[in-house]
């Protein structure tokens, strides 16, 4: 099992008032499945998104990832676990404007602190594959939405992550553009990658093999489904 | 490498810019015969209504996107002129970025946040950790070092990413409408910080519709569909 969490709850607290985020969650994801969270605004999907990426931490529950409970792992340990084995995709792309498409691309291999020849082999080979080679020394300014998402996810599998946690990854683009990035993460899972994403798109919901529905912050349903063949 | 600030030269000439995109034969126009000098140690301010080009005109004296025609000198560099490779070098090394929604990678710390642009100028581990921590303490953001940015307010998202712009000491700071995602106490205190800056020597060029971020600078044009008022 690669996500096991177990009473998971997340509280906001301001001066005026306390609001539950995430309220007793239990969730178990195997390696390998393509999971869809829906539910409406602020019902706690992003959040449970960032909790299970480690850029956020429970008030109170467990989490285990790849069998690690995370909150007894220091934050160095958690670092590496995490920039070693999980990608995210953002709805904005979350691209370093002063940074080509090629240096965007890099940046995880350099924390990963990958030899320089082995960085310029591996980007290459995701820039082909993305079909960004051309654009590889152009900005992200000078890209469209669909091009700035395409780099995004390159950036985000090039350290070969198990995880993939994608929030609303077409929530900016064109239903065309959309669908691109929907068959690059079909195309990942098939290759074995776990996914993980966040959507209001119930026709985007449908490629996975999964779908979770959180309310209030609770799991209230869930649904499965045929999933898409990239 | 240093940013190459020529002496005896102002140090932005632009000289009837124009930018346009073109779709089949119809093109659209964002910046018409734009003529525009800037002094060192200015502080200017954009103003104008919506779609008049002001961050199209911002973008491209940042070096993030070229002009379709005409000139630019950054001190005696014709940008026109330059390769991508020397575009890039230029700007990591003369300037600094702001933007309205503060382009921060959300799965990197605000330590991490810091040090990307140190990772990409070569520096050298001592001094990027001396350079982060200074930056840490003079933005009153010390405790929030292994945070990331989802765990912010809108304020302190900024306060990290002017820091990330200033960390290097450029020559120039752009900033895009800085203000404009967060409450009026914070947005004081950043443009406070800008002002403070500007005091210490560096330009500044922002983008903005409020005329109380106006009041900070020192000179203002008006864009209206692309040209610039007399």
């Amino acid at each position: 099992m690669i996500i096991k969490t177990k009473g998971l709850k997340k509280l906001f607290t301001t001066e005026e008032v306390e609001t539950t985020a995430l309220d007793n969650v239990d969730l178990e994801i195997e390696a390998g499945d393509y999971v869809a969270i829906m539910g409406p605004s602020g019902c706690g999907k992003s959040t449970l998104l960032n909790i299970l990426g480690m850029i956020d931490n429970p008030t109170a529950g467990d989490y285990w990832f790849l069998g690690k409970e995370v909150s007894k792992l220091s934050e160095r340990q958690r670092a590496n676990f995490r920039k070693s084995n999980i990608g995210f995709v953002f709805q904005s792309f979350n691209l370093i404007d002063e940074l080509t498409v090629y240096e965007n691309v890099e940046l995880p291999l350099l924390y990963l602190g990958v030899a320089p020849s082995e960085r310029k082999r591996r980007v290459h080979e995701v820039l082909e594959h993305m079909q960004l080679m051309p654009r590889k020394n152009h900005f992200p300014q000078q890209l469209s939405g669909g091009q700035q998402q395409r780099v995004a996810v390159a950036r985000a599998v090039i350290a070969k992550p198990k995880l993939i946690l994608a929030d609303e990854p077409t929530g900016n683009l064109d239903s065309t553009h959309g669908e691109e990035v929907m068959n690059l993460l079909g195309e990942l899972h098939n290759a074995g990658t776990t996914i993980v994403m966040v959507t209001h798109s119930p026709t985007f919901a449908e490629y996975s093999g999964r779908v979770i529905h959180l309310f209030d912050g609770q799991i209230v349903g869930e649904n499965f489904n045929k999933g898409k063949n990239a | 490498m240093r940013c190459p600030a020529a002496k005896g030269y102002g140090m932005i000439k632009l000289r009837d810019l124009t930018k346009y995109y073109q779709t089949g034969v119809l093109k659209t126009f964002v910046l018409r015969n734009i003529d525009l000098d800037v002094e060192e140690g200015e502080f200017l301010t954009i103003m104008g209504p919506s779609g008049a080009g002001k961050s199209t005109l911002l973008h491209i004296l940042g070096m993030l996107d070229t002009a379709s025609s005409g000139e630019y000198y950054f001190y005696d560099q014709e940008v026109h002129r330059l390769t991508e490779r020397r575009l890039s070098d230029l700007h990591k090394n003369c300037i600094g970025f702001v933007f309205q929604s503060y382009h921060l990678i959300d799965d990197l710390t605000v330590y991490e946040n810091l040090e990307t642009p140190l990772l990409y100028k070569k520096v050298k581990g001592a001094e990027r950790k001396a350079k982060i921590c200074d930056m840490l303490d003079r933005f009153q953001i010390v405790g929030k070092k292994d945070l990331f940015p989802n765990q912010l307010s809108g304020g302190q998202q900024q306060k990290v990413a002017i820091a990330r712009a200033v960390i290097m000491s450029p020559k120039l700071i752009l900033a895009d409408e800085p203000t404009g995602n967060m409450n009026t106490r914070e947005g004081k205190e950043i443009m406070d910080m800008f002002r403070d800056l500007n005091n210490n020597g560096t330009t500044i060029i922002q983008v903005t519709h409020s005329e109380v971020n106006a009041s900070y600078g020192k000179r203002t044009i008006h864009l209206l569909d692309g040209w610039i008022q007399k």
